[in-house]
């Protein structure tokens, strides 16, 4: 621990700890552009400069010296003013100064800066530089004039995304960014390099001249595009979701998050229910809530445990599966399931279903072993740890067809019996070392006795198990039991038995065996699951409503309300909570506070935020089934896995040309 | 203290001017690979003691202490991390022409000194990285180091000496900026040739991140002969702390342009007239002289007449040894188009990693176009005066510096010369307008 003095003031800072992390620490804000807490240190954009004692007679840069014993730091000195105002003059010689018509404007390093250490007026006389702009992909605009070569996005693209897509070409004045062959970068993180850009020269294209940060009303939410629950700034302007940017959180997503959640929310206005509709004479037919609520409670009335059931999609929230799982239990009905998409595990115990690792700790482990899951789809910033630990020095196995997950991987197989003939090298690699983990996907547990294998495997091993979810409603509905004996296909087999079928938002599995039954959709867009309804009960969207949310470590999150919904569209829980009322069987709460009291007093652990303690699993017992079959994973699209991002024009536009190779001629500006 | 002239049988380079064969048989007749075992067999540190002692400074252009950077080297490599000698032939600096010749005519004495100087330094292996426009001195070096594998100098047990060392020849790509210590390493590890943050310094993690020391051709090339005649002998050449001989490259308005090997410490007139004939049109016709190759700054010729050429006389003049490539211009130059076009090498050469350079440089040169055509105004002298400070210091590398220099240079000593310009422009220009 050095002791340092900065501006005369001593204080003792981490081993290892750069001198600008020292002045943060003292309390001194050091004006950077390339440093960036979470890239290599790049040091190239020289305004972090400071006078250090002992050292050359010349200002450093704090962000790539490290603290020493005694050393004298000065940040305040004509010396280090004058060398910061020459890199910042030197910054704005070539930068064209249009933040009128710039989206950064209003949170652009570069201009906040320019506030503090730029000259009152301008001494440069000559022409300045025009860069001709690069193509990047659907979702980053370029204006490469404005760039002023930080080279963060570069840094992030290699060492985050794990796509080296992006580089800089050319030498001295003449540098220019650009991805290779300019064609779009492939990642799908790419989203992230605009947040990192410091100046507008990586702006967002869908967002691009859509509005000024200082109209938008800026709402912490959680995102519900996989099951990561990364944190979310929602920004709304009036009645619109203008953007989503990442909040950071150190345990999620950091500072990232995928191009999914970033651009979802142009899906957000289109294809959505905003009324109700019913079926008459085999069409759908718009409606009034009173009208829609009478054809079901037709229905309904008078039927029994066994005639009314409940599937649970993949983006509502805990309060509208405990309203759900409450109507139902007025009806004396159990047939309320959640794992639309077929897969089969142990409920009796959260530790059987967690992603018990955790996130953040999946950094530090030294070996991975992938059964059925494709983590770069499917949860893209538990990839981005995982790429983490590869580059510490970890080993990942993998079993399940070949893919590129952005590090290298020991494949053992694209059939699920690998699991069971796990070779020597797979045992000597786990064995002696402690936090390993072993990831199951939702690929593989479609399969009979693959949960049931892949425990024993983790015992077998001595890994930690853990559950890739892939739905952001998954765990708050395994915790609250919005769950069935036989899963789907239980309700499935009733399904001419059944008086009325609820459909939450269920739009990723197949319906058709409910092609005869009274079915209720509620939820947000016109997708899959409306085409078979009934009725139609509009509800609102994640950016809607106030919201509990589980992510797959069984992380307890609250998202707040941006905008209104839509026309009619009420929040999910209001709707059910006025249905009971219509059936006569009516919900005892009427608030949002009384429903999460309701929830508090059944299931303590969703009113508290964070992960809770849970029983560690046990080890498995006896030998593991045998099991076979080939592996198939479950997100084929990953732009379009939901009907918020199917509705999405950004997303669609990147599944087109990202995923399936088309290319797009745009017209010169 | 011997100061010039340097007698014959005192020459490191006799193949200087390819008069001999470059081969290995010529150079052993030169008396190179000598017993080279035995030159090893005083150890490592006492090889180390005697180019300390022998006061070689850098001949890179630094002319920082060579014994005392050898000593930076870990002196038990960590397994897995093995030391390096990388030996810097990007010879690219405007006026230097030393290494080329070295390479093209006396190869095997770099080798031989690749041979002693990594074997003092711990190294697994040494890499020479040749400028990529030296092709042909490619080709020589190349079958010189063949030569020397072939006849066992080099590899297993080279020279019979029971080390093991390998060398390689590398050639760059033509960019001015991987002459620099930091970028050459980048390059040579198939990176853009970026320099790199100083700390940590190559001899803690360079080449591949193991302990590297990048030495100049010239520096490594005189060891063996040191070696061989002896450290005082060395050191009894030129001033204290400046010793020993030195290949100074004459180009410019001199009668007869050369490279000669002299001692340190040579006045800079009998230089000149020793040497390279005499400044065209006599001693009173000599305007300025760059002393060290582009980066350093100019020096009138009323102070550099009777200064003596070595790194402690010519920074006394606000300029530098640097190469020792000395660029001779006399009244006929257009001074300020002569560091006009030195600025837009620095603006082309400019690697564009940090912003003070990458965007200063093409300013500088922008503003200079300008000054030579006397299209500006007086005060932008003192503008371009104010960047070449902003420039200088905040930049990674040195190319930042080397950029200013000749500018502060110009400024410093032809201020007038370049106001003149402004002020025949502005009269021309109310005349036309009358």
């Amino acid at each position: 621990m050095p002791r340092v003095k900065v501006d005369g003031v001593e204080l003792e800072v981490p081993q290892g700890a750069t001198v600008l992390q020292a002045c943060e620490l003292a309390g001194k804000e050091i004006p950077r552009f390339c440093y960036h807490e979470r890239l290599t240190i790049a040091g190239n954009c020289r305004m972090c400069l400071v006078e250090v004692k002992p050292g050359p007679p010349k200002p450093q840069a704090s962000c790539a010296l490290p603290t020493s014993e005694g050393q004298e730091i000065v940040t305040n000195s004509l010396t280090v003013k004058k060398a910061r105002e020459g890199v910042m003059e030197f910054l704005l010689i070539n930068h064209p100064l249009d933040c009128p018509i710039c989206d950064q404007g209003g949170e652009c390093d570069l201009q906040d800066q320019a506030m503090a250490y730029g000259r009152g007026h301008n001494r440069f006389h000559e022409n300045k530089r025009a860069v001709t702009d690069k193509y990047m992909g659907p979702v980053v605009k370029t204006i490469m004039t404005r760039c002023i070569h930080c080279t963060r996005c570069v840094r992030f693209a290699e060492e985050v995304a794990g796509a080296e897509e992006i580089g800089a070409i050319n030498r001295g004045e003449n540098m220019e960014v650009t991805s290779y062959l300019e064609g779009a970068v492939t990642s799908e993180l790419s989203g992230n390099v605009v947040d990192l850009c410091p100046v507008g020269a990586l702006v967002s294209k869908p967002y691009s001249f859509e509005a000024r940060p200082w109209e938008l009303r800026k709402i912490p939410g959680i995102d519900i595009m996989d099951a990561v629950g990364s944190n979310i700034r929602i920004d709304a302007r009036q009645r619109e979701v203008m953007r989503v940017l990442p909040r950071i959180n150190e345990d999620l997503n950091e500072e990232w998050i995928h191009d999914k959640t970033r651009h979802a929310v142009d899906g957000l206005l289109r294809r959505r229910l905003d009324r109700p509709w019913v079926r008459r004479d085999g069409k759908l037919q718009p409606a009034i809530w009173g009208e829609a609520f009478e054809a079901i409670a037709e229905r309904v009335r008078g039927a029994g445990g066994d005639e009314v059931a409940a599937i649970a999609g993949d983006l509502c929230d805990v309060e509208s599966m405990y309203a759900t799982k409450a109507l139902l239990g007025r009806f004396g009905s159990k047939l309320h399931e959640c794992r639309q998409d077929g897969a089969k595990f142990d409920v009796s115990a959260p530790a059987a279903y967690r992603f018990n690792s955790t996130i953040a700790e999946l950094e530090i482990a030294p070996v991975i072993l992938l059964v059925g899951a494709n983590p770069r789809w499917e949860a893209p910033l538990v990839n981005t740890r995982i790429r983490k630990a590869v580059k510490a020095g970890a080993r990942v196995f993998h079993i399940g067809p070949e893919i590129d997950l952005t590090y290298p991987v020991t494949h053992l197989g694209g059939d699920l019996s690998a699991l069971g003939t796990l070779s020597q090298e797979v045992r000597d690699a786990f064995t002696g070392r402690e936090n390993t983990a072993l990831i199951v996907g939702m690929g593989a547990l479609v399969h009979d006795g693959a949960y049931e294998a892949a425990r024993t495997a983790a015992t077998v091993l001595g890994a930690t198990f853990n559950l890739l979810h892939t739905a952001a409603a998954r765990m708050g509905a395994l915790d609250l039991g919005f769950v069935t004996d036989g899963g789907v296909d239980a309700i499935r087999a009733r399904a001419g038995a059944l008086r009325a079928l609820f459909l939450l938002g269920v739009d990723e599995t197949d319906l058709s065996a409910f092609a005869d039954t009274f079915t209720v959709y509620i939820g947000t867009h016109g997708d899959q699951g409306a085409k078979v309804a009934d009725v139609i009960l509009p509800a609102a969207a994640y950016t809607e409503k106030h919201g509990t949310y589980v992510n797959l470590e069984g992380r307890v999150q609250i998202s707040e309300q941006a905008v209104d919904p839509p026309g009619e569209a009420r929040e999910d829980w209001t709707i059910i909570r006025a249905l009971s009322d219509v059936l006569g069987r009516t919900l005892p709460f009427d608030t949002l506070s009384q429903i999460r009291a309701a929830i508090a007093a059944e299931r303590p652990h969703l009113a508290v935020t964070g992960i809770s303690a849970v029983e560690p699993l046990a080890a498995a017992k006896g030998p593991a089934p045998s099991v076979q079959g080939a592996i198939a994973y479950p997100v084929q699209d990953f732009y379009l896995t939901n009907p918020i991002a199917r509705a999405s024009p950004t997303l669609q536009r990147c599944s087109e040309e990202i995923l399936h190779g088309q290319t797009f001629q745009e017209a010169a500006e | 203290m011997t100061i010039a002239p340097l007698a014959d049988n005192d020459r490191i380079f006799t193949n200087v001017y390819g008069f001999q064969d470059w081969g290995l048989k010529g150079a052993q007749m030169r008396g190179d690979w000598d017993n080279t075992a035995a030159l090893m067999a005083i150890g490592q540190d006492a090889i180390i003691d005697a180019v300390k002692a022998s006061g070689l400074r850098g001949r890179g252009g630094a002319g920082f202490p060579t014994g005392m950077k050898w000593g930076f080297m870990p002196k038990e490599p960590k397994p897995g991390k093995p030391n390096f000698l990388v030996i810097n032939a990007d010879e690219s600096e405007p006026g230097s022409c030393k290494d080329r010749e070295i390479i093209r005519h006396d190869p095997h004495k770099l080798i031989e000194g690749a041979l002693i100087a990594g074997f003092a330094m711990r190294a697994r292996a040494g890499y020479i990285y040749i400028r990529g426009e030296f092709i042909r001195e490619a080709e020589t070096l190349f079958a010189a180091v063949q030569q020397a594998y072939d006849a066992g100098l080099l590899g297993k047990n080279a020279a019979g000496s029971g080390y093991d060392f390998d060398l390689f020849v590398h050639r760059g790509a033509g960019a001015y900026i991987c002459g620099e210590e930091t970028a050459m390493l980048n390059s040579l590890e198939g990176k853009k040739g970026f320099p790199r943050l100083k700390p940590p310094f190559p001899a803690g993690a360079g080449l591949y991140g193991c302990p590297t020391t990048v030495n100049n051709v010239e520096s490594i090339a005189v060891v063996p002969t040191i070696l061989r005649r002896g450290a005082a002998w060395f050191k009894g050449f030129g001033r204290e702390k400046n010793e020993g001989t030195k290949l100074f490259q004459i180009s410019g308005h001199v009668n007869k342009p050369c490279v000669v090997e002299e001692t340190m410490s040579i006045p800079f007139r009998e230089l000149i007239d020793r040497h390279a004939g005499g400044i065209r049109g006599g001693w009173d016709n000599l305007l300025a002289v760059i002393p060290g190759g582009s980066s350093v700054p100019l020096v009138p010729a009323a102070q550099i007449m009777d200064a003596p050429m070595d790194f402690d006389g010519l920074r006394e003049l606000g300029s530098g040894l640097g190469t020792a490539a000395v660029i001779v211009m006399d009244k006929s130059t257009d001074i300020v188009k002569a560091i006009s076009r030195i600025s837009y090498f620095y603006k082309h050469e400019s690697c564009g990693q940090c912003t003070p350079c990458r965007e200063g440089t093409g300013w500088m040169w922008r503003m200079m176009e300008r000054l030579r055509e006397g299209n500006a105004d007086v005060g932008e002298i003192d503008l371009l005066w104010d960047v070449t400070k902003q420039i200088e210091g905040h930049t990674i590398c040195a190319l930042g510096d080397a950029a200013a220099w000749p500018i502060q240079g110009l400024i410093r000593h032809f201020r007038p010369e370049v106001e003149r310009r402004i002020l025949e422009k502005e009269g021309r220009t109310l005349k036309a307008a009358e």
